[in-house]
């Protein structure tokens, strides 16, 4: 068999293009609960790419956090706020889409100019089996980085507290 | 045998993994529902479907096979039953809905071996042996509010959406108190690889019988995680008693009140799948998996007087291995159904407290001390690591008692009324909106 | 499989912000355990342990700099300089806060650890490198901050404060966070020399990422010093949070999101020099939008937010004079600045505080109507902390922008230095508006009322008098003791 692209690249294709083809979803669809379930199934394809380039704990930290927590939450609100399809999210025609899209495509080149050139050196397709395992995230987690891991159980708890005293019905 | 299986090409090999486990899966659906409709009938002083399945010969004599055929007439009533489909909801995630509920139930267990990693099971489960196993199980499973929360909404119906929503409440509670539950394991076995935690069950029990297996239930950190583990799971599978989504005397039936004919099947179908696989991620991190019993026959294989038995029950399980996990998993099944035939379903407060103030401390304390065990073991001695995780456990729970007492014996209002306080102020008008 | 070595801490590095930490932690365990009566046990708490890090942090002035804990922890004299702003601006706002509270009837404790921890996270931001320090400290900082502005659940503009700093805060840390990001991206580091040395090293490579990275950056701490276009937030948030928490945003939020600011801008000033022509303009539009859109308001808080705002673009000036010319100029005009400005604006945020009474507060100007006969000493207070924030002779405001006008003529930015003393003049205005309310114009028919000062209060205002006068007198002693940290 001689295909011109190799499996890989095939996989590849396949998984970068759902993923792609989902964040236009996210944008374009008019409703609410649609827009989030494009984003959770871009979300699950990123992770799939992570899978494929070895990162194994990357794409399920994605799938774990993004996929599992934070969207539900998201869709939990959408939900409750009971955003009735199109009325809503009806703009008004003016200048800001275009601005978007104008900002859009030139950090599209701007970051596809400056990546593509040193990517074209790279010819180790996927990261060592050592390299994103949960053995050397740890450890790198409680090395190096053990400061500010620390000082993010303190944001923690200045959320949580912060939560209680704002939410809590009764003072 | 083994030989042909490592000449296949991996992407076939792949499939047959997987195959292999869904397959089976499927096909014991059928059975699952069959004995939970037998055991409750059973518990509850009923007979139960038991005349399907009956075959008359010729002759008079009747074959009875207890009832063993009425989940494929059930199947077959569900195929041909009118598929009502509401107006007003939104089509395409209402149709999605079912589907996206049965995919984490099946993607659950591509972590789970169901046999010993050496060998000819060492090719074929898990379908994959990556070193995120638990992670990988806590993802997925999170992933099964989507099914619950989209069902309910999509059926555009209210008593839909509020299953909908108390499922998706109730699940978020009850991952956490089962993510760190399950991290006491991670822990004490140094590894999120299933595989590895299996192996380290299959060590000397308390590293002192060589004989015997260190299942992790015989722990006592193992027993509390596994307590918790268990709760939790049940919780997350949305069964009795925690049935709240689709508790049928409040909410019609929840987040499925709209679905008819298959597309009920469907969810009937994920979530006995996911009572099975759940069951079966119970079976691997606390009860030793796919051994039999906690015996290390290969210890015992050495030994004069039962050195012959230890063999042949050595081989005899290596080959039973499978049949073994699905007998630990069937009696997971067992339990599910015991609690459905014994417990009241818990009121929404009694939900949210056991999750958050009873379920995730107690996850948490078991969380401490195994790593002030471990910690103590490492630098010290075992015999001190034991001690100092005894001494944990009673200090914390001293602590989080008197923690409770200082909040729950006080009401938060009496609390609250200082010297300076006579009377709330009056809200201002808000300059904004003038409201 | 457990080999895990620590790095190397030398712990007298980190001990001023443990010391914070659990100053604010005891604080809430008090408030957990506490006798009904009042908090008076947790002020005590949180007071001594700002006082004892105050020390530990004075003591370490003339150590030798140095990085621990892999990088993420940075002591130098500028560092400590700000930390100890930090704590002591926490200290003063804690001394008038109980009396303010009690009087607005808002009976949470949880107010005092949160301050604290707030400060905490300032104090993580202006001793670190690294930029991941900065984010976590810049969020300890604004998650507390977001929390303690929505504190007065009774008032509807409480809560609306709340919401906005939240939305548009959290949108300022997307941006901050986007920008590290590609900095991180384009660098391969979060440390700031790893930056340096990528932008000098790395030709055209990944040159774009990095600067529109550093762009992001600077928006979003732009957001958070309340910098021209990105200052929508500050009138409402200042106007709607208690005062006592305004007065502790205005001085310490701003000295934190200005330390870190200036730090990413001095520790890579090959690459921040590239966005030297846009944050000119951006340090002429606060400036003028500051002191303009202050003349037209009514309320005193929401004159203090537009001050803020216009005292942001001075410091903004100052900094872009030590970017445009790193040797000349050196970062002792924007501490001292910070200094005076956190003492000043404190002060007159001390004084408005009286106007709570039995859970009510009037913030208009004719609220103040008739102080200085209530209270000499507040309406003294007030009007110094005004003269200094106007600039007059003989206070810390004027040695402040004295010295800012003379770097920006050092650095040949003539233009800022005009805008500088040109709104300065404007701001005379609405400053003295204030100073005209509280002592020359009529009580109406009800007359405004505030309760007594108590001794708290009192402290604080007089240590601001104090330290205004300190600032604007002995200037050069001051000067002194920042040091001379040229770079």
């Amino acid at each position: 068999m001689n295909l011109p692209v190799t499996g890989e690249q095939l996989t590849f294709m396949a998984l970068a293009g759902i993923a792609a083809l989902m964040a236009v979803g996210v944008v374009v669809l008019n409703n609410p609960v649609r827009s989030a379930m494009c984003l959770v199934v871009n979300f699950f394809f990123l992770a799939f790419i992570y899978f494929t380039l070895n990162a194994q704990l990357l794409g399920i930290s994605q799938i774990l956090v993004y996929t599992g927590a934070i969207m539900v939450l998201f869709l939990f609100v959408v939900m409750l706020l009971n955003l009735g399809g199109k009325q809503i999210f009806k703009e008004r025609r003016d200048f800001k889409p275009i601005l978007g899209m104008v900002v859009g495509v030139s950090l599209f080149g701007m970051i596809s100019s400056q990546l593509i050139l040193p990517m074209l050196k790279v010819d180790q397709i996927r990261a060592d089996n050592a390299y994103g395992a949960p053995q050397s995230i740890g450890k790198t987690l409680f090395t190096n980085y053990v400061w500010p891991f620390e000082i993010a159980s303190v944001l923690l708890l200045v959320g949580i507290v912060g939560s209680i005293l704002l939410a809590k019905r009764r003072v | 045998m083994q030989e042909w299986l490592e000449g296949l090409h991996p992407a076939i090999l792949a499939l047959i993994k997987v195959l292999l486990f869904v397959v089976p899966l499927l096909m014991l659906v059928p059975g699952l529902i069959w004995w939970e409709r037998r055991l409750l009938s059973w518990m509850q002083d009923r007979i139960g479907p038991n005349r399907t399945g009956t075959i008359t010969l010729k002759s008079g004599k009747k074959i009875k096979l207890f009832g063993l055929l009425q989940p494929i007439a059930d199947g077959i009533k569900l195929f041909f039953k009118e598929d009502v489909t509401p107006n007003s909801i939104d089509r395409l995630i209402y149709f999605l809905a079912p589907a996206i509920a049965l995919f984490p139930a099946f993607a659950l267990g591509g972590t789970v071996p169901l046999g010993p990693s050496y060998g000819i099971y060492g090719l074929l489960t898990p379908i994959a042996n990556v070193d995120i196993g638990v992670l990988y199980f806590l993802a997925i499973s999170s992933l099964g509010v989507y099914g619950v929360v989209l069902g309910g909404y999509a059926s555009n119906n209210k008593y839909s959406l509020m299953g909908g929503l108390r499922g998706s409440a109730q699940l978020i509670s009850y991952e956490l108190a089962m993510g760190v539950s399950l991290a006491c394991i991670v822990m004490a076995s140094g590894s999120l690889r299933l595989t590895d935690i299996l192996k380290t069950q299959e060590q000397a029990l308390w590293g002192a019988v060589p004989w015997l297996q260190n299942w992790f239930i015989f722990t006592p950190f193992g027993l509390l995680s596994a307590v918790i583990f268990g709760i939790c799971m049940v919780a997350e599978t949305n069964r009795v008693p925690f049935d709240l989504p689709e508790a049928e005397n409040e909410i019609i039936a929840g987040y499925h009140t709209e679905y008819s004919s298959m597309k009920f099947a469907v969810y009937f179908m994920g979530e006995y799948a996911a009572m099975f696989v759940f069951s079966g991620i119970f079976a691997t991190v606390f009860v030793g998996g796919y051994n039999l019993l906690p015996i290390n026959w290969e210890y015992l294989m050495d030994s004069q007087w039962v050195g012959q038995f230890a063999t042949l029950m050595h081989n005899l399980q290596y080959w039973l291995a499978p049949l073994v996990f699905l007998f630990k998993c069937a009696v997971g099944i067992t339990f599910y159904i015991w609690f459905r035939a014994t417990l009241p379903r818990l009121r929404y407060d009694q939900l949210m407290s056991l999750g958050w103030k009873n379920l995730l401390p107690t996850a948490v304390l078991n969380f401490i001390v195994v790593a002030i065990w471990i910690l103590v073991t490492k630098i010290h001695s075992t015999l001190m690591g034991i001690v100092a995780g005894a001494l944990a456990y009673v200090l914390l729970y001293f602590l989080f008692k008197s923690f409770l007492g200082a909040t729950r014996d006080k009401p938060i209002l009496q609390k609250r009324t200082l010297d300076y306080m006579p009377e709330p102020p009056k809200p201002q008008s808000n300059p904004v909106t003038g409201a | 499989m457990y080999d895990i070595r620590p790095p190397s801490v030398d712990w007298s590095m980190v001990t001023p912000v443990v010391l914070v930490f659990l100053t604010g932690l005891a604080g809430l365990l008090i408030e957990m355990f506490r006798p009904k009566q009042n908090n008076n046990s947790i002020v005590l708490t949180s007071l001594g342990g700002l006082a004892a890090s105050f020390f530990v942090l004075y003591g370490q002035l003339s150590a030798e700099a140095g990085e621990t804990l892999a990088g993420m922890v940075l002591r130098d004299r500028f560092g400590i300089l700000l930390q100890m702003a930090l704590v002591g601006v926490c200290f003063i706002s804690i001394l008038f806060s109980e009396g303010y509270l009690r009087e607005k009837r808002i009976p949470f404790g949880e107010f005092y650890p949160l301050a604290i921890w707030s400060t905490m996270g300032g104090m993580l931001m202006v001793a670190s490198n690294s930029l991941l320090m900065i984010f976590i400290g810049l969020e300890v900082l604004s998650i507390s901050l977001y929390v303690l502005a929505g504190l007065s659940r009774a008032e509807q503009k409480s809560e609306e404060s709340a919401l906005k700093y939240l939305l548009l805060g959290s949108f300022a840390s997307a941006f901050l966070l986007y920008g590290i990001a590609f900095v991180y991206g384009a660098s391969g580091s979060v440390h700031l020399s790893g930056v340096v040395k990528a932008w000098a090293t790395n030709h055209a490579n990944t040159q774009h990422m990095l600067l529109f990275g550093m762009g992001m950056m600077l928006v979003g701490f732009g957001f958070k010093s309340a910098l021209a276009p990105f200052h929508q937030w500050t009138p409402d948030v200042y106007q709607g949070a208690p005062t006592n928490v305004t007065g502790f945003m205005a001085a310490g939020s701003k000295i934190a999101a200005i330390g870190a600011l200036f730090r990413v801008l001095s520790e890579s000033v090959e690459l921040s020099q590239a966005w030297l022509p846009a944050l000119f303009w951006v340090a002429i539009l606060t400036m003028v939008v500051g002191n303009f859109a202050a003349l037209v308001q009514k309320d005193v808080k929401r004159i203090l937010g537009y001050s803020s705002i216009s005292n942001a673009g001075y410091i903004l000036a100052a900094i872009l004079a030590h970017v445009k010319a790193p040797d000349k100029i050196g970062a002792n005009t924007i501490v001292f600045y910070l200094f005076s400005y956190a003492v000043m604006t404190l002060g007159v945020f001390a004084v408005i505080s009286m106007n709570a009474k039995d859970g009510r507060e009037g913030t208009r100007l004719s609220d103040l109507n008739g102080l200085w006969k209530r209270s000499p000493l507040a309406g003294g207070v007030l009007i110094v902390c005004l003269a200094s924030l106007i600039g007059i002779p003989l206070t810390g405001g004027f040695f402040g922008k004295f010295m800012i006008f003379q770097d920006l003529l050092t650095a040949d930015m003539t233009p800022l230095a005009i805008v500088l003393a040109v709104t300065s003049v404007v701001s005379v205005y609405y400053y003295l508006g204030i100073a005209h309310a509280a002592w020359v114009a009529e009580e109406g028919a009800t007359p405004a009322e505030s309760a007594p000062m108590n001794a708290g209060l009192q402290v604080a205002c007089v240590t601001c008098l104090v330290g205004v006068f300190v600032m604007g007198i002995f200037g050069q002693p001051v000067l002194n003791m920042i040091g001379g940290i040229v770079r």
